[in-house]
């Protein structure tokens, strides 16, 4: 087990290696503009351009670049400054990334949670009218821009433009540290929005799941054992549950995405805003920062949910 | 057979699911009883009805949208009409049910402890540790070794043979009056559905329980049966004492299923003799005697007469549903039991045979 988790771990390390180079290539390839050439202000000189260029290191070969860059980051930990306010790129992700954190933290619970009690319910009642309306709903959850529902919720809740009154709306989120209420009440409107796809998802695949588990003979069996009823069903979800699991890694992606679009919507501080920021600046150290914090990310979920895939199911065993 | 009364009686028992191509008519009027310390082999091919019938005795057809009537008297009561939370007080606790593939009917995911020790405090109000020390004893009461061990294995982590093992230690949990078998040895090699049916006989006399055992294979319930009753499409065709069925089958689908297993004092050159045709449909089952279609000694008016279960003379405990007469069935079974194949039978009784 050791062996495969640290086998695992230095996949992910190259993996990380790979996006870096990607990124940097993309960078380079894509017309977004020459760093250079947008800091050097109005009509500059091409001597000012070579100057700041030589300033922030881009006139040497790409690969001298990159090897720089990496060796910065594995000796360091040190990911390169912005290219406009000069701030250390890993001081601008800290700072960020407890909004995103709570943002997605929470979004996951809910989209886990909510999808899979929803699915559950459905699978116990199907083809009744509980079954359809959520099944109805999941569709149309699943059909809807993150973006349009957040407005959409805005509009109907917020406490400024909404109709009820109810809810902050943009703008409000404060540090959890600060006033856990208000980071509360600020983030169930960005929560809902960013968990609704992922948990209308899961909402069917559970559906399905669970309705194929309880067909299942050992289901026969704990029925004939007299178990009630609620105790059988748990057994069908307990098994219903572990190739859901197995998705929650590759959703981390999908979650991390949309953190983009809703924290630009509710206007939260968070490390998606700032990714989207730079990319339209092309502010390259900050981009290239984001990105590996998200593959990081992506990448420990994946293990965890392939290590905790072993614990759910005894018949795995990984060598 | 005692005069007592029965553990548990069957009083046409139909059994109906509706379906998108028709209703089908798993259990057709079925009657039979089973005494306390008793085993009662139920034969029939798959399709027959056999499972249905022990599904629905246990309430375990009700949710599948099933029509039911009749009786299943259990102890003075109607099974049928007992309302569900009372029916699932019954499950498992008087009345325990092993099927035939032990490792699908396990749950792959919990330990085997966890689901014996569920199977016991379903029924009994117990500690987490009497439960288990019980588990314990139960995987040591059908045979498994180092049972305070494998007690906390999962599923996959046993043999077939030692997982139909703990099959059935679930199903004896509560000590129940009364086990169905469901082809209990199928899904096992051959010298272990020896030691599984050893097992059985020896527990059936330890805790005096009664047995409903559900084969396909005459081989079984011959070591392990009192009473046998013959299923097909639905019905009981015949039903006697395991002794009279094997010295004097009279329906010609018993014989069928008698000429179609090997037998170590047939000589070596005897062919097995498969019964022709497939089992019917049970949403549109054959016109008259069931069996028609697939009887080599069926006559045209066998199409239009509806058999019932009646008498044999001379046996009153041997019942058969079959529309030829006794004299002719005697004579064709005394043909086949020397080998002769159903044709041959024919050929040799014809002279006697009445006119239809």
């Amino acid at each position: 087990m050791l062996r495969y988790i640290i086998r695992r771990l230095l996949i992910g390390v190259l993996i990380l290696v790979i996006v870096c180079a990607l990124t940097f290539v993309f960078f380079r390839v894509l017309p977004t503009g020459n760093p250079a050439l947008l800091r050097a202000g109005r009509d500059p000189q091409p001597k000012l351009i070579k100057e700041i260029e030589g300033v922030l290191g881009l006139n040497k070969p790409l690969i001298v670049q990159f090897w720089d860059y990496m060796k910065a980051f594995f000796l360091h930990l040190n990911l390169g400054y912005s290219y406009y306010s000069q701030e250390s790129v890993k001081a601008l992700i800290t700072e960020r990334l407890p909004a995103t954190l709570s943002l997605t933290g929470g979004a996951a619970v809910l989209w886990v949670l909510g999808g899979l009690s929803v699915g559950i319910i459905s699978a116990l009642r199907r083809h009744t009218v509980v079954d359809r309306l959520s099944m109805g709903t999941a569709l149309l959850l699943l059909s809807v821009p993150e973006f349009w529902l957040g407005f959409v919720m805005l509009l109907l809740f917020a406490n400024d433009i909404g109709k009820l009154k109810i809810l902050p709306g943009a703008g409000s989120y404060v540090g959890l540290t600060y006033d856990p209420w208000k980071w509360f009440t600020s983030l169930i409107m960005p929560w809902i929005v960013l968990a609704s796809g992922g948990a209308a998802v899961y909402a069917r695949l559970m559906r399905s799941s669970l309705s194929e588990m309880m067909r299942e003979d050992y289901i026969r069996t704990a029925r004939a054992k007299g178990l009630r009823e609620r105790l059988v069903v748990r057994q069908g979800v307990r098994s219903a549950i572990n190739p859901i699991v197995t998705l929650l890694g590759l959703e981390i992606g999908v979650l991390l995405g949309g953190a983009i679009l809703v924290e630009t919507v509710f206007n939260i501080p968070g490390i998606g805003v700032e990714n989207f920021k730079a990319i339209q600046s092309s502010d390259f150290p900050v981009v290239q920062g984001t990105v590996l914090l998200a593959s990081a990310f992506i990448i420990v979920a994946n293990i965890v949910v392939d290590i905790a895939y072993a614990y759910l199911d005894p018949r795995v065993r990984y060598s | 057979m005692s005069a007592a009364e029965p553990l548990l009686r069957v009083e046409d028992l139909r059994v109906e699911f509706p379906s998108e191509d028709g209703v089908v008519h798993a259990v057709d009027g079925i009657t039979y009883q089973v005494f306390a310390g008793r085993t009662l082999g139920i034969v029939g091919e798959s399709g027959s009805g056999k499972t249905v019938s022990s599904l629905t005795a246990l309430g375990l057809t009700r949710r599948q949208g099933a029509r039911i009537s009749g009786r299943i008297l259990f102890d003075g009561k109607d099974l049928l009409t007992l309302p569900e939370d009372k029916m699932r007080a019954v499950r498992g606790n008087d009345i325990a049910m092993i099927f035939q593939d032990p490792l699908s009917s396990l749950h792959p995911l919990y330990k085997v402890g966890r689901q014996l020790t569920e199977a016991v405090r379903a029924h009994r109000d117990v500690s987490k540790a009497v439960a288990r020390a019980r588990a314990v004893e139960l995987l040591g009461l059908v045979g498994i070794p180092d049972p305070a061990r494998r007690v906390d294995q999962y599923p996959h982590e046993f043999s077939g043979g030692m997982r139909q093992r703990v099959m059935i230690a679930m199903a004896l949990a509560n000590e129940p009056k009364l086990l169905f078998a469901d082809e209990p040895t199928t899904a096992l090699d051959v010298t272990v559905q020896a030691q599984i049916l050893a097992l059985m006989e020896r527990l059936q006399q330890e805790l005096g329980m009664a047995i409903v055992m559900i084969t396909h294979d005459l081989g079984v319930v011959a070591e392990m049966a009192d009473d046998i009753a013959v299923m097909y499409a639905g019905r009981i065709v015949e039903t006697a004492s395991a002794a009279q069925l094997f010295a004097a089958p009279e329906h010609p689908y018993t014989w069928g299923l008698l000429k179609s297993i090997p037998r170590l004092d047939a000589p070596r050159d005897e062919d097995l003799v498969p019964i022709p045709g497939t089992p019917p449909s049970l949403i549109n089952p054959p016109s008259g005697c069931h069996f028609h279609p697939r009887c080599p000694y069926s006559q045209p008016d066998h199409e239009r007469i509806d058999p019932v279960l009646e008498p044999v003379p001379g046996e009153p405990q041997h019942h058969v549903a079959c529309l030829l007469e006794s004299g002719v069935r005697r004579s064709l079974w005394a043909q086949l039991r020397e080998g002769s194949t159903p044709q041959e039978a024919l050929a040799a009784v014809g002279a006697g045979e009445p006119a239809a």
